[in-house]
C-alpha cells in the first residue's frame, strides 16, 4: 500500500473540482503538497505528463500514480485511506443516491451556471437563474431525504454529496452577487441555506473555500476573456 | 439476498443494454420491463422523476438511475462475480475510462451524425478517431479492457459495438481494422461470448428503428 508515500494535488484556487480533492484529503487528515497551476499562463509539464488525456486539474499524484477527474479522486481517497472517517455512505442505495446527485450537479446544474458567463446581455443571464433555482429546489428535497434531520447530506459529518455540491458554493455566491439574485433563499431553500454556512465553516473546508470577492474579481476577468474568445471574427 | 430486481429499459439504448449485461454477468435474476420512450409508463416517471430516463433499476422498491451509478450499485450489493477491480488504483482507472467513454467519446460520435456538410463531418470524424486512438492504447497487452476477463470497462465500452467495424458514414469509416486493430479484435472476442451477444442491439432492427424515427421527425416538421 502506498499510504506513507508522497501525495500531491495539482490544482487552482478558483476551481470547485480541485476543492473536492482537497476537502477529501483534509477529512482523512492526509498531508499533501499543493501545487498551484497558473492556468492562464500555460499548463505545467507535470500537469501535461500526469493528465495527458484531458490536461485538466485536479490531478492527485499518489507516489508516482496520477489519478484524474474529481469524483474519481474523491472515491480513490475514500478507498485508500479507509481508516479515516468515511466519505461515501456505507449503505449501497445511499451510495447510489450520492453518486446520482453528484452526476446531476456535474452534468446538468453546474454547466447551466457556467452559461451565465457566456450569456450576452443581462436578460440572457437572468433567464438562466430560474433554471438554477429549480435545481436547487430539487437539491433541497434531496437534502431532507438524505440528511434525515442531521447537519449534512452525509449525516453527522461531511460526505460525498456535501463535497460534490458544496464545492460550488463560492461560484454560487459570485453568481448571486453579480446578478443581484438570491439562489439559496429562506423561502425556497431554507435547509440548504443553513447547510451552506455549516459546510463553509467546517474545518475540512474553510481553508480551501475561496473568498467570494476574490472569486468575483477573477470571474470578471474570465468572463471578459471568454466573451472575447466567443465573439465571431468577421 | 435479492428480493426483487426490476430493470426498466429500452432495447435500442446502449445504456440500458449495459445494465442488462452486468446483471447477466453477475447472475442476478431480474424482471425486464420494456419502455416505450414516446409513451413512458407511470412507474418509470414515478421512480425517475428527475430524468425520466432508462435504464432505471428498482431493487426492493428503491430506484437507482444512471447506468454507471447502477453498475457500481450492482457490484456493491451483489458481491459475487465482481465487475470492478479490487485495487483502489485499478478502480480509479476503470472509473476514469468509463467517464471518458460517456463524457467524451459518445458526444463526439453524436456530432458525426449531427454534422451539417462534409467539412463538419470530417472534422467530427477526426475527433472521434483521436479519441479512439487513446482507447486503443488502453488495450495494449490486455485481453480485454478489464484485463484477463471482461469487467466494468468492457461493459461500459459496449458503445463501441454501435460503431460497426468497417461501416461507413458519409464515405468515412468510423472504425476500421486497419486503424484500430485492437478495438476490432476486442469486439470480435466479445461478440463470441453468449451473454454479451444476448445484450447487443440487433443491427437490422436498429436500422429500421432509426429509419422510422427519421421519417417521423421529417413528417413532424413538414
Amino acid at each position: 500500500m502506498l499510504k506513507s508515500e508522497d501525495v500531491k494535488v495539482l490544482g487552482s484556487w478558483s476551481s470547485p473540482f480541485v476543492m473536492r480533492a482537497r476537502i477529501a484529503l483534509n477529512i482523512k487528515s492526509v498531508n499533501y503538497e499543493y501545487l498551484e497551476e497558473r492556468l492562464w499562463e500555460g499548463k505545467s509539464e507535470l500537469l501535461l505528463k500526469s493528465n495527458p488525456v484531458h490536461k485538466k486539474i485536479p490531478v492527485l499524484i499518489h507516489g508516482d500514480k496520477p489519478i484524474c477527474e474529481s469524483l474519481v479522486i474523491v472515491q480513490y481517497i475514500d478507498e485508500v485511506w479507509s481508516s479515516g472517517p468515511s466519505i461515501l455512505p456505507s449503505d449501497s442505495h445511499e451510495r447510489a443516491t450520492a453518486r446520482f446527485w453528484a452526476a446531476y450537479l456535474d452534468e446538468k446544474w453546474f454547466p447551466t451556471m457556467k452559461t451565465i458567463g457566456l450569456a450576452q446581455g443581462e436578460d440572457a443571464r437572468k433567464a438562466v437563474i430560474p433554471q438554477l433555482e429549480e435545481g436547487l429546489v430539487l437539491l433541497e428535497e434531496a437534502f431532507g431525504k438524505c440528511s434525515k434531520g442531521k447537519p449534512f447530506f452525509g449525516g453527522d459529518q461531511i460526505g460525498f454529496q456535501d463535497i460534490a455540491f458544496g464545492c460550488f458554493l463560492g461560484w454560487l455566491r459570485v453568481t448571486e452577487k453579480m446578478n443581484g439574485a438570491k439562489l439559496l433563499s429562506e423561502d425556497k431553500t431554507p435547509a440548504l441555506l443553513e447547510w451552506a454556512h455549516r459546510f463553509c465553516s467546517d474545518a475540512a473546508v474553510k481553508d480551501v473555500m475561496p473568498e467570494t470577492d476574490k472569486l468575483a474579481e477573477f470571474s470578471k476577468m474570465i468572463m471578459a476573456k471568454m466573451r472575447a474568445a466567443a465573439t465571431p471574427k468577421s | 439476498m435479492a428480493k426483487e430486481v426490476k430493470l426498466f429499459g429500452m432495447w435500442a439504448s446502449p445504456f440500458s443494454r449495459r445494465v442488462e449485461l452486468a446483471l447477466k454477468l453477475k447472475g442476478i435474476p431480474y424482471e425486464y420491463i420494456e419502455e416505450d420512450l414516446s409513451n413512458k409508463g407511470p412507474s418509470l416517471l414515478k421512480y425517475n422523476p428527475i430524468h425520466k430516463k432508462v435504464p432505471l433499476l428498482v431493487h426492493e422498491e428503491k430506484p437507482v438511475a444512471e447506468s454507471l451509478v447502477i453498475l457500481e450499485y450492482l457490484d456493491e450489493t451483489w458481491k459475487h462475480n465482481p465487475i470492478l477491480p479490487q485495487d483502489p488504483y485499478e478502480r480509479a482507472m476503470a472509473r476514469f475510462w468509463g467517464k471518458f467513454i460517456d463524457e467524451k467519446l459518445l458526444p463526439t460520435s453524436a456530432k458525426v451524425g449531427l454534422s451539417k456538410g462534409k467539412e463538419e463531418q470530417e472534422q467530427a470524424m477526426e475527433e472521434v478517431h483521436d479519441q479512439l486512438k487513446i482507447l486503443e492504447n488502453e488495450l495494449k497487452g490486455k485481453e480485454f479492457f478489464s484485463g484477463n476477463s471482461i469487467g466494468y470497462l468492457d461493459v461500459v465500452a459496449n458503445i463501441l459495438f454501435w460503431f460497426r467495424t468497417e461501416e461507413e458514414v458519409g464515405g468515412l469509416k468510423v472504425l476500421s481494422t486497419e486503424k484500430f486493430p485492437m478495438i476490432c479484435e476486442w469486439i470480435e472476442k466479445l461478440i463470441k461470448i453468449d451473454v454479451v451477444n444476448e445484450c447487443r442491439i440487433p443491427k437490422e432492427k436498429y436500422d429500421d428503428y432509426v429509419k422510422l424515427r427519421q421519417k417521423a421527425s421529417k413528417s413532424a416538421s413538414s
